[in-house]
């Protein structure tokens, strides 16, 4: 009942501060975008000086370019959403009180935390769901239908992507007790983990390859990146349990 | 059994002692005003006694449960009010109450009701549907109390809670604290001691993390405050009138003599004998009184003395 009432508060926050409704345009304006891009970037290439000459060498564009631009775009802007979003979910209430106001009464501390992870999540989920039918759509007008199922399995792994960056920015947010500590901390992450999966033989294991998934998928390879999955949940299981352990020890 | 109890309660950030072997008990039913200038560890024993905040050493009962360990169960049945309340801006008042209910487990009936009554209680009634972010700070110190009262809580800490008020405001506060009085013990921190004399009934002083003395007010008052009179001189004898001020400081049996325009207030170590002189010598001056009174001390008189003391102590 308190999760459900801290996960109410949550959603109706984000809300009601149009922190959802950013997410979701933002998600959708890439959902649109992307196959248009994909399919018109080499008919704007020959309005340019010489364009005909360039846009001769760019192969004709198919639903795999679509696919890709999606996948590049939602993954860029979903981890500066991620960041943005998260950063202060902990640190701004521990600074400005609300946090102690509310865990003075009743409400266990992983109750708080998760409900953030939680909510945080609807709101991913919402965005990449309407991004990934925008796409669908303009997809099927301007390529051909991608299949269905594979195409909700792409965007599963977009999200798990994207949740990867929302749970390291909540345990970077309750470390600290400075939204903008906090961002710094996580982005650093970000440039960890990027820089990791540059790594000849490591980066199959990171969350990025959940990508590259995403994109076989989508040109019906049957690849697959189990390993990457697995250590993606993994990440943000321990990422989650790391916010806890902290949050329980600190003062308000 | 006292429903606050703390035994060589510590607490230290880095080399800061904020308390410093605090001990003090409260009992069931009673408003007890707990005074201390700045600095002296209000804030931090509450947030200790709240559970925010971990001791660093000694004892912390509530409602006869250690807070350290039964942390959760003790916050069902207290109420808080920080210094200065934080809100969500986007939330209205009736919102932030009802959320408040959500997390005591009250039904949806409850909250309305619970919800409606405090607002009501707290003045708040025509705002109720408004976003907090535009609150003024009485409002929001008012909504604080509001929320602090939605789980009918048998303890009730309040952290200067009428510090941002107007007088109008302060007033009306602090008659519903006082209404509480045998409802719940209330615990109320603040360095304003006019708000003290009007409604508690208990005192503790603190001073540099520690307790300095704790009893009812009136105990406090006849045991610690000196007698003290106040004379008013007719303007037309105003000379005669400051020599025999300054003469009076000699006296033995006075301990201070401050003038303020026409009136003279003596602090006296012995009534009896001020009793017998102060208005005789007064007459023999050739002043012409329009007043002469023995007052009753104030708490400001017993807390300036004590403060007083300690820091001469402490120097």
């Amino acid at each position: 009942m308190i999760f459900l009432a801290a996960l109410r508060k949550e959603i109706f926050g984000q809300w009601r501060s149009y922190r959802l409704l950013v997410v979701v345009a933002v998600f959708l304006a890439f959902g649109l975008l992307s196959p248009l891009a994909a399919k018109f970037i080499p008919e704007l290439m020959k309005l340019m000086p010489n364009g005909k000459e360039i846009a001769r060498l760019i192969p004709q564009p198919t639903i795999t370019d679509a696919v890709a631009q999606y996948l590049k775009n939602s993954s860029q802007f979903g981890v500066v959403l991620a960041l943005l979003m998260t950063m202060g979910a902990v640190a701004q209430e521990k600074d400005k009180g609300t946090a102690a106001l509310v865990l003075v009464k009743p409400m266990p501390r992983s109750v708080f935390l998760w409900a953030k992870f939680a909510a945080l999540g609807v709101t991913f989920i919402i965005g990449i769901a309407i991004a990934g039918a925008a796409c669908y759509y303009y997809t099927l007008i301007l390529f051909r239908a991608p299949d269905v199922s594979r195409w909700l399995a792409l965007n599963g792994l977009l999200f798990l992507f994207v949740l990867v960056y929302v749970a390291l920015t909540l345990l970077c947010s309750t470390v600290s007790r400075s939204q903008v500590v906090a961002g710094g901390l996580a982005f650093g992450l970000v440039i960890l983990l990027s820089g990791t999966g540059a790594i000849p033989g490591i980066g199959k294991f990171l969350p990025g390859q959940l990508l590259a998934w995403g994109a076989w998928l989508a040109a019906g390879s049957k690849e697959t990146a189990w390993p990457a999955l697995w250590i993606s949940v993994g990440i943000i299981g321990a990422a989650l349990a790391g916010a806890w352990a902290v949050f329980e020890r600190q003062e308000l | 059994m006292p429903v606050i109890y703390t035994q060589g309660l510590r607490k230290t950030f880095g080399r800061v002692q904020a308390l410093n072997g605090l001990d003090f008990s409260v009992e069931p039913g009673t408003v007890f005003g707990f005074l201390g200038p700045n600095g002296a560890g209000k804030t931090t024993a509450i947030r200790v006694l709240t559970g925010l905040a971990r001791p660093t050493g000694g004892c912390v009962r509530v409602l006869g449960e250690d807070i350290v360990a039964s942390r959760r169960g003790i916050a069902g049945r207290i109420g808080y009010l920080p210094e200065e309340p934080a809100f969500y801006p986007w939330m209205t008042a009736y919102e932030l109450l009802d959320y408040i209910g959500r997390i005591f487990g009250l039904t949806a009936e409850e909250r309305k009701v619970r919800s409606k009554k405090l607002l009501d209680l707290a003045g708040l009634t025509q705002t109720g549907g408004r976003r907090i972010g535009g609150f003024s700070r009485g409002m929001r110190q008012r909504l604080g109390l509001a929320q602090a009262l939605v789980n009918r809580p048998e303890v009730l800490f309040l952290d200067e809670p009428v510090s941002a008020m107007d007088p109008a405001g302060r007033k009306e506060v602090l008659e519903l604290i006082g209404s509480l009085r045998g409802q719940c013990t209330v615990f109320m921190s603040t360095h304003i001691l006019t708000d003290v004399d009007r409604v508690c009934d208990t005192v503790g002083i603190i001073n540099h993390g520690r307790m300095v003395v704790e009893a009812p007010r009136e105990e406090l008052i006849a045991r610690y405050a000196l007698p003290v009179f106040e004379i008013e001189n007719d303007s037309s004898s105003a000379g005669k009138f400051a020599a025999w001020a300054e003469n009076l400081r000699s006296m033995s049996w006075v301990a201070t003599v401050s003038v303020n325009g026409t009136v003279v207030r003596v602090v006296v170590n012995n009534v009896e004998e001020a009793k017998k002189k102060l208005l005789a010598s007064a007459i023999r001056a050739g002043l012409i009184l329009t007043r002469y009174e023995m007052i009753r001390p104030s708490l400001e008189d017993v807390f300036l003395q004590l403060i007083g003391e300690e820091g001469k102590e402490a120097g």
